[in-house]
């Protein structure tokens, strides 16, 4: 076992554009993911949600129903298969439709991937909201829809944003499974640097004290805005009503 | 006298629990009615029922006379008619202030100034204004409390239900709410109470409903079910009260 310092000191340096364009990518790979993801989780996780009232409507319940089972099964496919394997197969089954290219098909595929992920994390985030407030809420007439939006979902997003950040964490690294379908991402940079090279430990060295510093960096970012949103929830101001 | 609410023959069961089995009452314009009884008796389920949180399985809910079940719109119906829980139900994201706003813009389409120019009216009246901007979930359970009638308050109902209001409160808290439920039966508004303090029964209330089993045992003037009750189970259920006091 030999590491060659020098080597892979130079290969930064040389490398360094094709690295920081790696990086880039990986980087918008992971926020996009992650907000897109979380946007459409809320939906999702709101939807899988849903109580049936005595009150609705047999055509409102079987809406409810059916939307519950739609977002079930959404969890079920995306959350049960590899990113990598989801990639691939809707790259190109989808490719003849939408002609699109690498970069737009893994974006999309990592967004609808996490949503999966973001769905299970809203829905532990709103079972989590004491029941007494859905009452509350009812009692003062409110809607169901008003409810959600202004009481329970902010909330249930504070409760997880711990859980809604680890998923940034793991998009950093599972964006290199996007490869897959030719995305230049860090992890693909690596292996193209590593086979004109051949210097495999090197470059994977390399590589993975990059994601380090990322998740690192990531990390620090995520707990400085926990810290905020904790104080701030202490100090609310009127501003936050309207 | 305009009736506000009429109940007749209501029942509700939970599976094979019969919770409600045939009740039937009136609260009046202006009426402060106390509902007494053992735990277990419905007197929750009954108040839960008028505001729909349960769906009564048989009888009827007049509401000025029209039955609930057809008002058009349940939400504006709930809105009438308030409701004050054991547990305060704040909603624990916002402030003070915000907890008696929201229902206001959000269901009366009040403006914002509006809504707050209310809330801040019913906060003082509670003796909460001094609290309008701190969360919720910073204040003693008497402080929620009363935060909770005023936000009830601001949506100007024509009756409150108060579903013991002072049952998760620490003994020192519950003169404060108390006090506070009293000068509203004072101010002439119309309130059924579910509660397990007698003493604010005899004194507030224009007539109390002794309830056992889900059904109404005794109905009357606190001076009837108090001081001459008639029944065997009322008489019962009163002595134990009685020598607690003792």
């Amino acid at each position: 076992m030999s590491i060659d310092f020098h080597f892979a000191w130079q290969t930064l340096i040389d490398g360094w554009p094709l690295f920081g364009y790696g990086i880039a990518m990986t980087l918008t790979f992971a926020i996009v993911g992650t907000v897109a993801g979380l946007i459409i989780g809320l939906l999702l996780g709101a939807i899988r949600s849903l109580e049936i009232d005595p009150l609705d409507s047999s055509s409102i319940k079987a809406l409810k129903k059916f939307g519950r089972g739609l977002t079930s099964f959404y969890v079920w496919i995306f959350r049960g298969t590899p990113m990598m394997v989801q990639a691939v197969f809707l790259y190109y089954l989808l490719k003849p439709i939408f002609h699109w290219d690498g970069l737009t098909a893994g974006l999309i595929i990592i967004s609808i991937n996490t949503a999966a992920y973001m769905a299970e994390i809203v829905r532990s985030g709103i079972q989590a909201i004491d029941r007494g407030q859905y009452e509350g809420a009812k009692a003062l007439g409110m809607t169901n829809g008003q409810t959600l939006f202004n009481i329970i979902l902010p909330q249930a997003i504070k409760n997880s944003f711990p859980s809604i950040g680890n998923q940034l964490i793991v998009n950093i690294k599972d964006s290199c499974m996007l490869n897959a379908i030719a995305v230049t991402e860090l992890y693909f940079q690596a292996t193209s640097i590593a086979g004109s090279t051949m210097k495999y430990t090197e470059i994977y060295m390399l590589v993975a004290i990059m994601y380090l510093a990322l998740t690192t960096i990531a990390t620090f970012v995520l707990n400085t805005i926990e810290k905020k949103l904790n104080k701030t929830n202490k100090a609310t101001t009127m501003d936050a009503c309207a | 006298m305009e009736h506000v609410i009429e109940v007749k023959h209501l029942k509700k069961s939970f599976g094979a629990l019969d919770v409600l089995k045939d009740v039937d009452f009136i609260i009046d314009k202006g009426q402060v009615i106390t509902i007494i009884g053992s735990s277990g008796s419905g007197k929750s389920t009954l108040l839960r029922c008028m505001n729909l949180l349960e769906i009564p399985d048989g009888g009827e809910i007049l509401y000025h006379g029209e039955d609930i079940r057809q008002h058009t719109n349940i939400n504006s119906y709930r809105a009438k008619v308030g409701m004050v829980f054991q547990s305060f139900n704040l909603f624990e994201n916002k402030t003070v202030l915000e907890n008696c706003m929201l229902a206001q813009m959000k269901v009366l389409k009040r403006s914002k100034d509006e809504a707050k120019d209310k809330a801040l009216k019913y906060l003082k009246q509670v003796g909460m204004e001094r609290f309008m901007n701190a969360s919720v979930t910073t204040l003693s359970g008497g402080q929620k409390q009363r935060v909770a009638i005023a936000r009830t308050l601001c949506m100007n109902p024509d009756v409150i239900l108060f579903d013991e209001p002072t049952s998760a409160l620490d003994p020192e808290m519950v003169g404060d709410v108390l006090d506070v439920m009293k000068n509203l039966a004072k101010e002439g508004l119309t309130m059924a109470v579910v509660t397990h303090e007698m003493q604010f029964a005899k004194e507030v209330s224009d007539i109390v409903l002794f309830m056992d089993a889900g059904r109404v045992c005794e109905m009357g003037t606190p001076d009837q079910i108090f001081n001459h009750p008639s029944h065997e189970r009322t008489k019962q259920f009163l002595s134990r009260y009685n020598n607690d006091q003792a």
